[in-house]
């Protein structure tokens, strides 16, 4: 590696950004509390994101104040529970740019847009011998539901590989994608490696042979400025509890032409129109696709969270996790006995980095840097195809999100080298 | 380790025996004859262990082990290959019985012979890690119930304890 010549960014003087990111802490009560006797470092944002006071309170405020079901009531506490629900909704369509609020379909997670999206668009449309293009570096999430729609319809899935340094080989695009090719659906951010997609290229190559693009962004929307428009996809899928929401709401975007013909997945009240006792028609979008009561509170605490982010402002948060990102990075090439997984650039990474010690199990690892308070993930991330590629059964993985500095990043620096001594004590 | 921190805890789960045996692990051996072999998956981190056992004519004559784990898994392994050569069957099975009982907070019947295992024990305190302790012997267990069933057989485990304790 080279040596370090930069000055470390934490001893440069202080900016803007990074006093505005230092208040931000004070809003996660979480980063408050202990864990062993040591503060609690926490690395894990790529699993799921901590939560700021104000959406805890939104949630709370809303079954203290509002709670009633939505959409059906004449009294006041419904209509405002409608309200602050499909308040919600447009927040998220601003967040991300949507043409149209009715093109954001609330989930439970983005599994579940991606399952809703398989079997929607897939059943409708994909017959045997289409294929479904997916990538090595897929969450079980974006592999799964697929393999699923090709034992139900005869469809193939087929993958685009990835080269050693982490991000996709566009060169073999050509021998992956084929004139049967109907959808390719790729992961914005790897949940692994941290790569950022290409996506509005593939996009322009998959449409230019009329396939669709579904983007899976569970690691895209929380950290990048996403404009589902500029990006040109056909459906993105992201979750609200990776973004400061609560746990329990996932959104599906799609283009309201393609939503508008795919038909639902789930039966039940509010996603109809007429019922009689052999036959019903559908509600218009989004509802067409929400059968039953939703998650109303968790999706009001989602809109508070969104809030939060448009307040932190989604450019300086991005330029604060690749500053962390860029420390981490150097502070952990400085000990001999990692391998980093990844980019190395860190403009063309998430703030997640992959990585194992040469003599230490990443369960090892997990488990004594727990004790120090440093929590990170252990594991195959649910990505074991991508593991294979890796050679790996396992690794770890430090996660960054707004509300981390450098000191964390120190504290897991430290943690790393005591590991290395205590198992490798004699 | 001087200005490291101390952590009682953490020095149990890896006590000085468990990483000797984690450093050179007694099953890593080829054997002349193996008549049951099953693959063992521990699922929530994808570590995998391949268990070869070769039959006696009462038990278990000797047992190789491949083991690409943590160090409380590869321990493990290391303590079964050292444990289980001479055992019967029913011996065999006993132990695992009873070093499952071990990871889930009951000692080990007085009088029994539990070799190494004992240094273990601070895996209690960390549950998310007893799988990583029990999947060789869950493992063995099924390739023993196996071969008195099937014979010599290849077939894989993992440490999902369907519905048990």
């Amino acid at each position: 590696m080279t040596p370090v010549t930069t000055v470390p960014t934490r001893l440069a003087a202080p900016t803007g950004i990074q006093q505005v990111f230092a208040r931000i802490r004070e809003d996660f009560p979480i980063l408050k509390r202990s864990v062993h006797g040591s503060p609690l470092v926490y690395l894990d944002s790529a699993a799921t994101s901590q939560k700021p006071v104000s959406v805890i309170e939104t949630i709370s405020d809303y079954y203290r104040l509002i709670n009633a079901n939505v959409h059906r009531g004449v009294y006041a506490l419904s209509v405002q529970a409608t309200d602050k629900y499909e308040g919600a909704r447009a927040k998220v369509a601003r967040f991300i740019n949507a043409a149209d609020t009715a093109e954001i379909i609330f989930t439970r997670n983005t599994t579940e847009s991606i399952n809703l999206l398989a079997q929607s668009w897939g059943m409708e449309n994909l017959k045997t011998g289409d294929e479904i293009l997916l990538t090595e570096m897929e969450h079980h999430s974006n592999l799964v539901p697929w393999f699923l729609l090709a034992q139900r319809t005869g469809a193939v899935v087929r993958h685009l590989p990835i080269r050693d340094d982490g991000t996709l080989d566009m060169e073999r695009w050509g021998e992956r994608f084929t004139e049967r090719t109907r959808i390719v659906s790729v992961t914005h951010v790897s949940n692994v490696l941290g790569t950022i997609n290409p996506v509005e290229e593939i996009v322009a190559r998959a449409h230019r042979h009329g396939a669709l693009v579904a983007v899976d962004s569970a690691q895209g929307v929380p950290h990048l400025k996403v404009d589902v428009q500029a990006l040109g996809a056909d459906f993105v899928a992201f979750s609200a509890h990776k973004m400061l929401g609560p746990t329990g709401v996932g959104v599906l975007w799609g283009r309201r032409e393609l939503l508008e013909r795919m038909p639902p997945v789930l039966g039940g009240g509010d996603m109809i129109r007429t019922v009689s006792l052999t036959d019903a028609t559908w509600n218009d979008l989004p509802w067409k696709f929400e059968a039953g009561t939703p998650n109303i509170a968790d999706v009001v605490g989602f809109g508070a969270a969104i809030d939060y982010l448009e307040a932190a402002g989604m450019d300086r948060i991005r330029r604060h996790e690749v500053e962390l990102t860029t420390y981490a990075l150097e502070r952990m090439r400085e000990i001999d006995d990692l391998e980093l997984y990844g980019p190395e650039d860190p403009e063309g990474r998430a703030g997640v980095i992959s990585f194992n010690h040469r003599s230490i199990h990443p369960h090892d690892l997990g488990t004594y840097l727990d004790r120090r308070g440093v929590a990170i993930r252990a594991g195959h991330h649910c990505a074991q195809p991508l593991m294979e590629r890796l050679g790996q059964n396992a690794t770890a993985r430090a996660s960054f999100y707004l509300y981390n500095n450098h000191a964390d990043i120190d504290a897991l620096v430290d943690g790393l080298r005591e590991a290395g001594r205590f198992f490798g004590r004699r | 380790m001087d200005g490291d921190r101390h952590d009682v805890e953490l020095d149990a789960l890896y006590r000085d025996t468990v990483l000797d045996h984690f450093r050179s692990p007694r099953g890593h051996k080829t054997l002349d004859r193996t008549d049951v072999e099953r693959d063992g998956y521990n699922p929530v981190c994808g570590d995998k262990i391949t268990l070869s056992v070769k039959l006696s004519e009462h038990g278990v004559e000797d047992v190789a082990t491949q083991c690409k784990g943590c160090v409380i898994s590869v321990a493990s392994a290391s303590m079964l290959a050292e444990l289980l050569p001479g055992k019967s069957r029913e011996e065999a099975l006993q132990l695992a019985e009873t070093f499952k009982r071990m990871m889930h907070g009951s000692p080990p019947p007085e009088g029994c012979d539990i070799g190494d295992l004992d240094a273990l024990e601070g895996v209690r305190n960390f549950p998310v890690r007893v799988k990583c302790a029990l999947l060789p012997w869950m493992t063995l267990i099924d390739a023993l119930k196996e071969a008195e069933t099937n014979g010599r057989k290849a077939g894989s485990t993992t440490t999902e304890e369907k519905g048990t304790t």
